[in-house]
């Protein structure tokens, strides 16, 4: 009777775990917007469907789409490792304390945290070279201008946001000396009305040229009214400014989704702090405008092409800081640790950091 | 023809009938919903509605989800019972989380057991002040109480994102908007090992009770009834109407300042710019479901709170958008106000012919 029992025991724990060889791998998805915002979680959940499609069958994705940043999350993300996701992507930096801490009690899943800087034994993080496609376009923003100002408009105040500011001017510098920057911080990601209001106040103030650190379409809009150029943001935004549009810089998030969970299914998988950019495929100059001038478009082609071969990296010094502060030393190239801490405007830019 | 009649008393039958018909004519509506979607209703109903309570770790994230809510349907429920139309929980909750929350991180090397009585003083004083503003306007302007709590809600929002941009940012955070992580000392104590319920909770279901008493047993209760339901007779009792607006809306805003300092020093644990999903907003209608009975919260915060779980479930377990969901929800509140109109009227059916003499 008990060998019987435990024969039976056995032939079911054998059944379960054929049965779990054959369920699809796992992996969930936590995003902060709806999918439709054309910005931020549009493209992460491209990156989802280019992951299922990549591995077939094999994979199976979840996703939980307008999760707010506060209690909420937390019980998401518990909910999808309850589900048994084997692989959880949380896709917005407010994610990351409850990330950690459903990570402790789910100690055989894996997380992957965008944009923080929190890690543990399950849990890496990865983020995107944002810089390097500023710094493109910056030389094509600063090409362009014929009034020599630019307009930026940020949205909050942290490193990624102010590195890229210093990287849209110091590559604007070197095509056109003269030009100034402007620099509205709105203080969100997304919200039309409040972006459309940032861009007619540079418009009014002579901007020619508009960049945005948000991810609605509307400042593009905007400067299509006006007959003024823009560049898109995170996702192909030529449709929405056919003769402003100069080009977008798109964020591709499907090499990296594909080759973590490839790893996590190979047993291969170390949590770390991943940057992707143009080397990766995880950004790219899209849909560049054909009626800008030749020059203009091949020096945005050299451009992309000496960052990407890494010939030529952004931050590297002598850089001196707007307070007169040797910030990089000559020689010496930003370490992703220390591109992750930028906390001052290079020299040139007329403003403050506000805090 | 049909014709709508004012019925001279409420219909008590229809009282206890309008929330089962409206269930009825909410599942019959989302079956087609989900059928037309190629979901199988049965699956999504049990998905919605039961698995939100499926298993412990579920029970204590709805009561997570509940708390808050609670907190403000009860204060709002006194405030509609006295006519006061009080809009501003969202921005009570706020204040609450925002002094709470600077008086935790000033406490954070502290470990004294009166660290987290203050901080959730400071938060409930800080509610309280909220209220106290469009409620000193109000009786001294005569300024409109729904307009000036909802503004106040938008300058409670914005005072909560300076501060985790300037003031009370995390010197260690990178810049990024949020304060450090509060010390054990000034955080909530879980009541049990794995899950999340928190001391908070606990305070809310007996705010609820205590509201009740408050109301049925009290004599201010009488007063707040009666001036909700005739005030020209409370007036003419000799009711001082300043003393009961003040005392209904610092109640108000206390349990609203208690509910955002809960959330805080609970299950977020430090100060970030989204505290609140709308919980200011949503206890409106908590209130309203609740009949505007502090009990009647206690259950119809807890049938929220199953809705929002099983929100966020239906998209990790059948994988249908939000947008689904939330027309879900809608529908249900659109037939529970629906079916509540009959309370009040009746239809009457009238035939078409002529009358004879």
């Amino acid at each position: 009777m008990k060998l019987k029992s435990l024969l039976i025991g056995l032939g079911l724990v054998a059944g379960l775990s054929t049965a779990q060889a054959e369920d699809p791998f796992k992996v969930g998805f936590v995003y902060v917007g709806p999918v439709g915002d054309h910005g931020w979680s549009y493209e992460h959940n491209r990156g989802r469907e280019e992951l299922e499609k990549h591995f077939g069958g094999k994979v199976k994705t979840t996703y939980v789409e307008n999760v707010s940043e506060g209690a909420d999350s937390e019980r998401v993300i518990t909910q999808l490792a309850k589900s048994g996701n084997d692989l959880i992507f949380t896709t917005s930096f407010g994610y990351m304390n409850p990330t950690i801490k459903v990570a402790k009690r789910f100690k055989k899943t894996t997380f992957e945290h965008a944009t923080g800087y929190k890690r543990s034994k399950n849990v890496g993080t990865y983020t995107l070279r944002t810089y390097e496609g500023r710094y493109v376009s910056g030389i094509a923003a600063g090409m362009m201008t014929k009034t020599n100002k630019l307009g930026y408009i940020a949205s909050f105040p942290i490193p990624e946001v102010i590195r890229d500011i210093n990287s849209v001017y110091m590559a604007a510098k070197t095509v056109n000396p003269d030009v100034e920057m402007k620099i509205v911080w709105v203080n969100t990601w997304y919200d039309p009305g409040k972006e459309t209001d940032a861009a007619n106040a540079l418009m009014d103030q002579g901007v020619d040229v508009l960049l945005q650190h948000t991810d609605s379409p509307a400042p593009l809009i905007a400067a299509e009214k006006r007959g003024v150029r823009g560049i898109g943001q995170a996702s192909d935004m030529s449709h929405f400014g056919p003769n402003a549009h100069i080009f977008s810089v798109r964020d591709d998030w499907a090499p990296y989704y594909i080759s973590t969970t490839e790893a996590v299914m190979n047993g291969t998988y170390k949590p770390q702090d991943f940057w992707g950019g143009f080397k990766d495929d995880m950004l790219s100059i899209a849909s560049i405008n054909d009626n800008l001038p030749a020059d203009v478009k091949t020096k945005i082609q050299t451009t992309y092409d000496d960052i990407r071969s890494g010939k030529f990296h952004p931050f590297t010094g002598p850089i001196m800081s707007n307070e007169g502060k040797l910030v990089i030393e000559a020689g010496h190239t930003l370490t992703d640790a220390e591109l992750a801490q930028v906390n001052w405007y290079v020299e040139g830019i007329k403003d403050s950091i506000p805090n | 023809m049909i014709r709508i009649q004012a019925r001279v008393e409420q219909s008590t039958l229809m009282k206890i009938a309008s929330p089962i018909l409206a269930i009825i004519l909410t599942l019959i509506f989302s079956s087609v919903l989900f059928s037309t979607l190629g979901k199988d209703p049965i699956q999504a109903m049990h998905v919605l509605l039961i698995a939100p309570l499926s298993d412990l770790y579920n029970i204590g994230e709805m009561f997570v989800k509940m708390g808050p809510l609670l907190l403000c349907a009860v204060g709002l429920s006194l405030c509609y019972r006295a006519n006061l139309w009080n809009i501003g929980a969202e921005g009570q909750l706020l204040m609450g989380a925002l002094g709470g929350g600077a008086a935790a991180l000033a406490l954070i090397d502290s470990t004294s057991i009166f660290a987290l009585p203050i901080a959730i003083l400071c938060g409930v004083v800080s509610g309280m002040v909220w209220a106290a503003f469009p409620t000193y306007l109000k009786l001294k302007f005569n300024s409109n109480l729904i307009l000036t709590t909802i503004m106040f809600n938008y300058i409670a929002l914005y005072l909560l994102l300076w501060a985790v941009h300037g003031p009370l940012r995390d010197p260690d955070g990178y810049g990024f908007p949020e304060s450090a992580l509060f010390s054990d000392a000034v955080t909530l104590p879980v009541l049990f090992e794995d899950g999340r319920i928190h001391l908070g909770i606990v305070l809310a279901i007996i705010s609820a009770f205590a509201a009740w008493i408050l109301l049925n047993k009290s004599h201010i209760g009488f007063q707040i009834r009666v001036f909700g339901e005739d005030e020209p007779a409370a007036r003419y009792a000799g009711f001082n109407g300043k003393k009961l607006s003040w005392t209904v809306m610092l109640i108000a805003g206390g349990l609203a300042g208690l509910a955002g300092v809960a959330e805080v020093t609970g299950p977020i644990g430090q100060l970030i710019p989204s505290i609140s999903p709308g919980y200011g907003y949503s206890a409106i209608i908590v209130a309203y479901l609740g009949r505007l009975h502090p009990l009647g919260a206690l259950l119809s915060a807890t049938f929220m709170a199953v809705l929002y779980m099983g929100g966020d479930l239906a998209q990790i377990e059948i994988g249908v958008p939000t947008a689904v969901v939330g027309m879900f929800q809608g529908v249900l509140l659109f037939f529970l106000l629906a079916c509540d109109f009959f309370i009040r009227y009746r239809l009457t059916f009238i035939s078409n012919q002529p009358i004879q003499e």
